[in-house]
């Protein structure tokens, strides 16, 4: 043996040459997966730390509750009515849909029917924009309504897919006591599944409400001529809405109308925080109770 | 339970029979249920059948006026009624392409910091916090792209990549706005990492940990572990995230549209504005006066759903194909 391959006898246990190289890089590697997640969660913070800074200032309650100029009220009520009748649009569906995964289809009808959910899941949001302008706004007027129908296609595969991992964790024990009863199908689905499974479901739809309520593509084309003094709840007309609202204003360049967007895009954000943190701390539980 | 009639209950122990009624109601009951959620899972896919049926139909009009050249053309110029997708489809092609070249990375690590590096605690609390990216409005992400980031691009980042990388013609000379190609990247990255991320890590946690142990035991340090056992155990599902990532870069139309700077030139330089497809629907749709300008833009969203479509199904076939399913973007 040479003298260079001896190790220092000093240091028995001391890595040398080949190995001290590579423990550094994999000590790089570790820094550089570290700082990546510490990347993204500035960014998080950076944009929401802004929103608050300038958007805080701008919110009382004549900014919540008058029209415009003083307030966005119309703009909160019109996001809210066309939440509301997207989400009664999709949510009997999507449950629907999620029952049929779980209790009817075979692996053969299943496969199509998640691809299907999967691809309206990856849409863009523009390309349902310019579907409901074509079906429902084209040669007619614009309405809430038409920017529901694209909101309740957005939400749709988010509260079939959550909707079934919940009915999946309902208890076969449960349904096989319902069985052994004679009960017949419907009835325990009615009566046994879909109660047991209620809570996940809720929580899965406010999930996806979150998502949908921020989308602004497809109401740029269904519902973006309005008067932002007009409180209007009947959703077969153009309504005042956030999203639109908070893009109208960034294209207008106006100090002023920035910090009426920063403050509408407070109330936005801190209901979609709000709502998806909840909602899943929810649904976390629910699943635990339902799996243990 | 009235199941049991008078006569039969005084004779002892009976079985309760169903009423005819009762059973009636039953047969038809489990049929409707069925029919109707079965009618539900129909009309899902009848959605999306319609969506592409109105687009196309709405497009026709461009299509016989320009076939297939308005794929590759690159002029547009509504006043003359003369209509091409080229430039945009450049915009698009370059804006997530970069997004994807620089978001992919930073969600790997992340999803590798989340799987193998984290302690329980920091897991709990990071995981959650990239997803919430995902949900923040894409309105409100580009109006901070538009008042905090641009300038910040515009002052610190351009002069530097441009000084030390101007050599590369991408880089080329500081705009005076943010507006630019590579504002919009950067805002496309952002949408970008958390659904990578979220994906990747799930696939990363279903790494055996047997494997990685076995790597472990015969001396492979952290990072080999990773490079030898996590990823390539898992590549294809990374790829099949990817992938999904890129549909959801391709699509984004608002905040792209509030950063881009809406040029209409195929330029060399990121710092110079541009347009993707996505957002010239957003920005010009609603002041479209024309039958054909109305259906150029329904041309090019047909361009993004065909592109959309594509990415988002060969996700799903590489994942259903190596085994990793409900790679759902959410």
């Amino acid at each position: 043996m040479s003298e260079a391959t001896i190790p220092d006898r000093a240091a028995p246990l001391t890595p040398s040459g080949n190995l001290r190289r590579r423990q550094l890089v994999s000590r790089a590697a570790e820094l550089a997966a570290t700082t990546a997640a510490v990347i993204a969660v500035a960014a998080l913070a950076i944009v929401v730390y802004t929103v608050v800074a300038r958007g805080a200032g701008a919110i009382d309650l004549d900014f919540i509750f008058t029209g415009y100029p003083t307030g966005v009220g119309p703009m909160l009520l019109g996001t809210l009515v066309i939440a509301l009748v997207a989400t009664l649009m999709a949510m009997p569906v999507g449950v629907l849909i999620a029952l049929f995964l779980t209790e009817y289809a075979g692996s053969r009808a299943a496969g199509p029917l998640r691809l299907t959910l999967d691809l309206l899941n990856g849409l863009p949001s523009i390309i349902l924009g310019l579907f409901v302008f074509a079906l429902l706004v084209d040669h007619k007027q614009q309405s809430g309504f038409a920017g529901a129908v694209a909101l309740a296609i957005i939400e749709l595969p988010l509260i079939a897919r959550g909707s079934q991992e919940v009915l999946l964790l309902v208890p076969r024990s449960l349904r096989e006591a319902s069985d052994a009863l004679g009960v017949a199908r419907w009835r325990s689905v009615l009566t046994v599944v879909l109660p047991t499974a209620l809570g996940g479901i809720v929580t899965a739809t406010v999930l996806a409400v979150a998502r949908a309520a921020g989308e602004t593509a497809p109401l740029i084309l269904a519902s973006s001529v309005f008067d932002p003094k007009q409180f209007s709840v009947n959703p077969f007309e153009s309504m005042p809405n956030v999203p639109v609202w908070i893009y109208k204003l960034s294209e207008e360049g106006n100090p002023e109308g920035f910090t009426e967007a920063w403050g509408m895009s407070l109330l936005l954000v801190s209901f979609i925080l709000f709502a998806s943190l909840g909602a899943r701390a929810l649904l976390a539980r629910s699943k635990r109770k339902l799996s243990s | 339970m009235s199941t049991v009639s008078p006569t039969a209950a005084g004779a002892g122990v009976r079985v309760r029979r169903m009423s005819p009624l009762r059973k009636r109601l039953d047969l038809v009951g489990d049929r409707v249920l069925f029919g109707v959620c079965l009618l539900a899972a129909l009309l899902a896919g009848a959605v999306i059948v319609l969506v592409g049926y109105q687009i196309v139909h709405g497009a026709s009009a461009a299509i016989s006026e320009f076939g297939f050249a308005f794929v590759y053309e690159t002029t547009w110029q509504p006043n003359f009624g003369v209509f091409g997708a080229g430039s945009l489809l450049f915009g698009t092609a370059v804006t997530s392409a970069f997004a994807l070249l620089l978001g992919a990375p930073i969600a790997i690590a992340v999803g590798l910091f989340l799987t193998l590096l984290a302690p329980p605690g920091v897991r709990g609390v990071v995981g959650p916090l990239v997803e919430l990216l995902a949900a923040i409005p894409s309105v409100i992400l580009g109006f901070w792209g538009l008042l905090v980031l641009g300038p910040f691009v515009q002052s610190e980042v351009e002069p530097f990549l441009h000084g030390t990388l101007g050599f590369l013609p991408i880089f080329g000379a500081p705009q005076t706005t943010g507006l630019s190609v590579f504002t919009a990247s950067l805002i496309l990255t952002l949408m970008v990492i958390p659904i990578i991320a979220s994906i990747s890590r799930d696939l990363f946690q279903s790494v055996p940990p047997e494997l990685q142990d076995g790597a472990g035991a015969l001396g492979a340090t952290r990072w080999e572990v990773v490079r030898g056992v996590v990823l390539p155990t898992t590549s294809s599902g990374v790829v099949a995230a990817c992938l999904l990532g890129l549909g959801r870069a391709l699509g984004e139309a608002i905040a792209v549209s509030q950063v881009i700077g809406a040029g209409s030139e195929l330029q060399s330089s990121l710092f110079e504005s541009g347009d993707t497809l996505a957002s010239r629907i957003a920005l010009q749709f609603p002041g479209a006066l024309t039958e054909l300008h109305k259906a150029s833009l329904f041309y090019c969203g047909v361009i993004l759903l065909v592109i959309g479509l594509a990415s988002n199904l060969i996700a799903q076939a590489i994942g259903r194909r190596f085994g990793y399913r409900g790679a759902t973007a959410r």
